[in-house]
């Protein structure tokens, strides 16, 4: 049985005091915060047995090396993955788009076509943006529409044989939408195309089998699901990998060097070059059995009932204009107060002691579309009560009052 | 009054309040009174980066001395620029060089001064000080 005043006492952050306010932590698109479970593994690998890995002889090693892998291991079943070695670890989200983004430089053409969404974050335009540049490649664009949902009409009339790459966010970071991403590689595949789907914002809330997807790519940070910051994956097909070449190089994922020829490792050490993060990926798998003890389903359901609450009451204020509603999306209100900026709003608001995000988040492309600065954006973890929500709502009335 | 003299004002004006929101009250009311910018420089070049919302600066020599006028789309930031303003406006370049801005951290805004605050204060005192320079340079 779900009980979040329990689930509360894992999060020793959640007890500390903003301003001199109980801390209302609203920013879980940013990052979610870290439960004592996943602390305490961080903490006792620096502890206990800290050590360099897949190199040592020594007892130390062996037992990061094999903790380690074992991390590997749960988010290949996390993700269901066919193998673990389809998973690498990266630095994060974008550390993984690089890595791909980087690999196609000598496998495109110039005339070549991608095809983005419009609701995507910059780290899912940018890496492709310089793809392009490098290959002479066009970037295509699938519009959407003022409920921030996918056109995917217009994206099969840009579909052709010429699209090499689709690559498209599973939940938008600055609207929630949930996008029809089966659809979207199906008809990707039928025209020959790759695709890569952003799942950092979708990981936290929906548990992507990467298997019945056929997805090619599937990219995600740990930060965003409980776990540490600076550690993340990147999943890809076998084949697909092993026909990328390195993006970086160093020590780990060589086979063999001389200063005549070097050969590289085999999958997934190729993209591993160097010390990695350990401790983070440790952590990333205890996150995932953290969150998977919980259930995903549990998560995401009460996840919508706070969604369904703070949408409702938000209405209720005068000159609040939401953005994004579409039918499905996560735990994500993006929104306006008439002219006010959303600036004011949230340094209002952090004086509270509740932490929202203001700006454009990363997709300026999204506020052209609407035409506006950027908004407030409130996201909920499934820590979150409706007592803090009800707490938001007379925060935000009272900003209101002082700013109009 | 000196540069000096004028952030001691602004520091006395701001002790008499209790807590944080009667401090961002009346700095919504300083940015009611900001002096504008003229439309004619409220161009791209005139505005400062590095802010979440958008602020535009821009400055005159009169009498040797400098006059700033600005605007943001942001109350609250138009707040502290007109409180930047009310303190290096209408002063020597050089004096407007040679002043500190503790005194930022004395009107509880200390929070607004760190890198990561998007509001972009740090940014806005760089621009004044870099007017400053220039026309330093042209009355040399």
């Amino acid at each position: 049985m779900f009980d979040v005043n329990e689930i509360r006492k894992d999060f020793p952050i959640l007890e500390r005091t903003v301003n001199g306010q109980p801390l209302i932590y609203f920013d879980n698109a940013a990052t979610s915060q870290t439960p004592n479970q996943v602390i305490e593994v961080i903490s006792n690998y620096y502890r206990n047995y800290n050590s360099n890995i897949h190199r040592g002889v020594h007892a130390l090693s062996q037992e990061a090396t094999d903790v380690y892998e074992n991390a590997r291991q749960k988010i290949q079943h996390h993700f269901n993955a066919a193998r673990a070695h389809e998973i690498i670890f990266t630095s994060g989200t974008t550390h993984s788009i690089n890595i791909v983004a980087s690999g196609y430089s000598k496998l495109l053409q110039a005339g070549d076509e991608l095809i983005v969404s419009a609701m995507e974050h910059h780290s899912n335009i940018v890496p492709w943006q310089m793809l392009c540049d490098r290959t002479g490649a066009i970037l295509k664009v699938i519009p959407m529409d003022q409920a921030g949902v996918l056109d995917i009409d217009a994206y099969k009339d840009l579909l052709s044989k010429k699209t090499k790459l689709v690559f498209v966010n599973h939940v938008s970071n600055a609207l929630g939408t949930v996008n029809p991403i089966e659809e979207i590689i199906k008809l990707a595949h039928i025209s020959g195309a790759k695709v890569l789907i952003d799942g950092a914002q979708a990981s936290p809330h929906i548990k992507a089998d990467v298997q019945a997807l056929e997805v090619d790519y599937y990219v995600t940070s740990a930060h965003k699901l409980c776990g540490p910051t600076g550690v993340g994956m990147l999943y890809g097909k076998e084949e697909l990998l092993s026909q990328l070449p390195p993006y970086q190089g160093g020590g780990e994922m060589i086979a063999e060097v001389s200063f005549e020829k070097t050969t590289y490792a085999d999958l997934p050490h190729k993209f591993e070059a160097g010390t990695p993060n350990i401790a983070g990926g440790i952590a990333f798998g205890a996150a995932l059995d953290y969150m998977n003890a919980i259930g995903f389903e549990t998560i995401a359901a009460y996840e919508q009932e706070l969604l369904i609450y703070a949408t409702e009451q938000l209405k209720e204020i005068d000159g609040v204009k939401i953005y994004g509603e579409a039918p499905q999306k996560t735990a994500v209100i993006s929104f306006n107060v008439d002219e006010i900026h959303p600036y004011d709003i949230g340094s209002i608001l952090d004086k509270m002691g509740i932490a929202v995000r203001t700006g454009h988040h990363c997709a300026q492309p999204i506020m052209d579309f609407y035409k506006i600065p950027g908004t407030i954006r409130i996201s909920f973890s499934f820590y979150n009560t409706e007592k803090e929500i009800d707490t938001l709502i007379k925060g935000l009335k009272k900003a209101i009052l002082m700013l109009k | 009054m000196s540069i000096q003299e004028i952030q001691e004002e602004v520091i006395e004006e701001f002790e008499i309040f209790e807590d944080w929101m009667q401090r961002y009250e009346h700095m919504i009311d300083l940015g009611k009174s900001l002096p504008l910018i003229a439309d004619e420089f409220k161009t791209e070049d005139n505005i400062i980066k590095g802010c979440q919302s958008k602020v535009w600066v821009h400055a005159e020599l009169k009498n040797d001395q400098l006059e700033f006028t600005a605007d943001s789309d942001a109350i609250i930031t138009k707040g502290i620029i007109a409180i930047l303003i009310r303190v290096f406006s209408n002063q020597h370049p050089k004096d407007i060089l040679a002043a500190e801005t503790d005194f930022i951290d004395q009107i509880g805004l200390k929070e607004h001064l760190s890198p990561t605050r998007a509001n972009g204060l740090v940014s806005m005192i760089k621009q004044i000080k870099m007017y400053a320079i220039a026309f330093q340079t042209q009355l040399n």
